[in-house]
């Protein structure tokens, strides 16, 4: 089926091929002068870790959004960090009078679940209008056209949600049932960051469950491998367009109430980053897989986490945790170069054949 | 009244006028093929007969009702259902999840496990494969899968868009042979072929259509003797 014809090697690919070695070659010798010099113990390894796979996870959750979106329409919604911006930033006004009423102390369960449920039905609400509003009506637009409404979508919604909640950072209230270490056995682990590994993955798991075990998330495949057939199969295909948007835009409600759990604040610019970090993952793991999307969060935030001091460490640079962004695109060129489909991706050009 | 009426369809790409005035009628329980070259607007007749495309003017009827302006998925609920030209299976699904889609507009269990059960009679091959991916069949299991998957929607009549494109000219028989055994288990067809000779040997009546026109209809029988279609479409001079 799939003619396998050997690529030619162009002096782009030997340009390519040799950054990306010389990359690898420094991480290498980072991590083994890091390791000889042994500056960390196990703990602090253990400490990366465990904050790598918090971080990560959130990661993965806003990365389903962009990669199930890719998956349905092949575009990248670029507004969807304001998508998950929006969610927690409304939430907080929520979570804040709990705290001040004393709710948030008396019943912490009942009043966070009240607040992941406001975050995740603003950025489902959010998503569904960009959706409708934004791309809809530029469905059958040449590509670029729904990109660039995407980059005026998000600064749309970045500058509505300054006009709406003011410019500064918001502190989020403290939980003080979530404040403090637990103990895994040996193992020490903050309790919060226990709650986002726990809470992220149980999100996963349900959302994957429900695209491969149920009848709307059969369709939803099918409407992403062939619209039209979907459509001859009686799959109303814009109502699945709109479902995908509502589910990416609950799991990033749903993770920026744990990103602000994790960092304790949010401000109407909180996006940005987490977002182009989820990005990253998506591509990582394969843009438009989902498995790959929770792969490439995860790998992400454990590289992002465990890079600075074990790569750069070793290589003499100080103060390496500034760099760990730098470090999450390193990863990022690293697998393009060697892997322009990502972890989990299938060939697409192949696959069109 | 024929079970399907389509009357004076304009069908258009943008200013390219596909269809120019086609009028088709399958009485129930019929199979009526219609024949054409490459880029006749075959393809487009049945994709306007669908609700993927919106012809310009004209009517299509199914028993009566009046289902022109109707969305695709809302045309399979009335019991018009296609088998597209390419087969278009789910290639990442499973055979049985492929199947599952074809029942999707479906929500009686008991309707739809005897469906199921029809499908796996009428092709075993499917419920040998029912777990493999359906990408990795070949193509005349494709086929078999893509016409498995529309007979699980409960067509009241089935349009089917070149079913033996491509395929073997053993499986090309095999194909055929089911579509007369479907036939005979009372379900109406709509049949859109190249192979015109095929065609002609299982459907009552022919319709030819050239460049976006009906050309002139008859039983089948005369079709197949008439000068210009033997020359034209069954590769006689
Ligand atoms: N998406 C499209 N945009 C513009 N023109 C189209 C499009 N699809 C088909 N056409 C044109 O409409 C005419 C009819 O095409 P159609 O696909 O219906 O032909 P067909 O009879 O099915 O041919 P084939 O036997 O090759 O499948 C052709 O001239 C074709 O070029
Ligand atoms: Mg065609």
């Amino acid at each position: 089926m799939a003619r396998l014809t050997r690529r030619k090697l162009t002096p782009t690919d030997i340009v390519m091929w040799t950054i990306g070695a010389i990359l690898i070659a420094l991480i290498l010798w980072g991590s083994i002068a890091t390791l000889a010099r042994g500056a960390y113990s196990l703990d602090h390894w253990i400490d990366f870790t465990i904050f790598g796979l918090a971080q990560g996870s959130i990661y993965a959750l806003i990365a389903m959004g962009y990669t199930m979106v890719y998956g349905v329409l092949r575009m990248i919604n670029f507004a969807h960090s304001e998508v998950f911006m929006s969610g927690p930033y409304t939430a907080y006004y929520v979570a804040a009078y709990f705290y001040r009423s004393g709710l948030l102390e008396a019943h912490p369960v009942l009043s966070m679940t009240m607040v992941f449920l406001v975050s995740m039905a603003v950025s489902t609400l959010i998503a569904y209008l960009l959706e409708m509003i934004a791309y809809r009506p530029l469905r059958s637009a040449p590509r670029l056209v729904p990109l660039i409404t995407a980059i005026g979508a998000s600064f749309f919604l970045q500058y509505v949600f300054r006009g709406l909640y003011g410019s500064g950072f918001q502190a989020y209230p403290v939980i003080r049932a979530l404040e403090g270490p637990m103990y895994i056995g040996p193992v020490r682990i903050l309790k919060f960051q226990l709650l986002v590994i726990f809470a992220a993955a149980l999100l996963m798991i349900a959302l994957y469950q429900f695209t491969q075990r149920t009848r709307l998330g059969r369709a939803l495949r099918s409407v992403s491998e062939d619209k039209e057939a979907a459509a001859l199969m009686g799959v109303d295909v814009d109502r699945m367009i709109s479902m995908t948007f509502m589910i990416g835009g609950a799991a990033a409600g749903a993770a920026g109430v744990l990103y602000a759990i994790m960092f304790k604040q949010v401000h109407f610019f909180m996006g940005f980053i987490p977002g182009l970090k989820a990005f990253t993952a998506a591509v990582l793991g394969g843009i438009g897989n989902i498995p790959g999307a929770m792969l490439g969060g995860i790998f992400l935030g454990l590289v992002e986490s465990i890079g600075p001091s074990l790569f750069l460490d070793g290589l003499g640079i100080t103060a390496p945790y500034q760099l760990k962004d730098a470090i999450a695109f390193t990863m990022l060129v690293l697998v393009l170069i060697f892997r322009p489909t990502g972890i989990l991706g299938e060939r697409l050009a192949v696959k069109k054949a | 009244m024929a079970m399907l009426e389509i009357r004076d369809i304009h069908t258009y790409y943008g200013n390219i006028h596909a269809l120019k005035g086609i009028s088709v009628e399958v009485e129930r329980g019929e199979i009526v093929t219609i024949i054409g070259a490459n880029g006749a607007g075959k393809s487009t007749l049945l994709k306007t007969a669908s609700g993927i495309l919106r012809p310009r003017s004209g009517s299509i009827r199914l028993e009566g009702r009046e289902l022109t302006r109707l969305a695709p998925h809302e045309v399979v609920r009335e019991g018009i259902v296609q088998v597209p030209e390419g087969r278009r299976i789910f290639g990442r699904l499973t055979v049985l999840e492929n199947l599952d889609m074809g029942a999707f507009t479906c929500s009686d269990r008991r309707r739809n496990a005897a469906n199921l059960e029809r499908v796996f009679t009428l092709f075993p091959r499917l419920k040998e494969r029912s777990r493999q991916v359906a990408g990795t069949l070949s193509g005349g299991e494709q086929q078999m899968l893509a016409m498995g998957r529309a007979l699980m929607a409960n067509p009241k009549i089935l349009l089917m868009d070149e079913p033996s494109m491509g395929l073997a000219p053993v499986l090309v028989d095999g194909i055929f042979e089911t579509i007369r055994r479907l036939n005979e288990a009372g379900t109406t067809i709509l049949l859109v072929e190249q192979n015109a000779r095929m065609a002609l040997q299982v459907a009552r009546r022919g319709y030819v259509l050239q460049s976006g026109s009906i050309l002139f209809s008859d039983a089948a029988a005369p079709l197949a003797e008439n000068e210009m279609v033997r020359k034209a479409y069954l590769g006689e001079h």
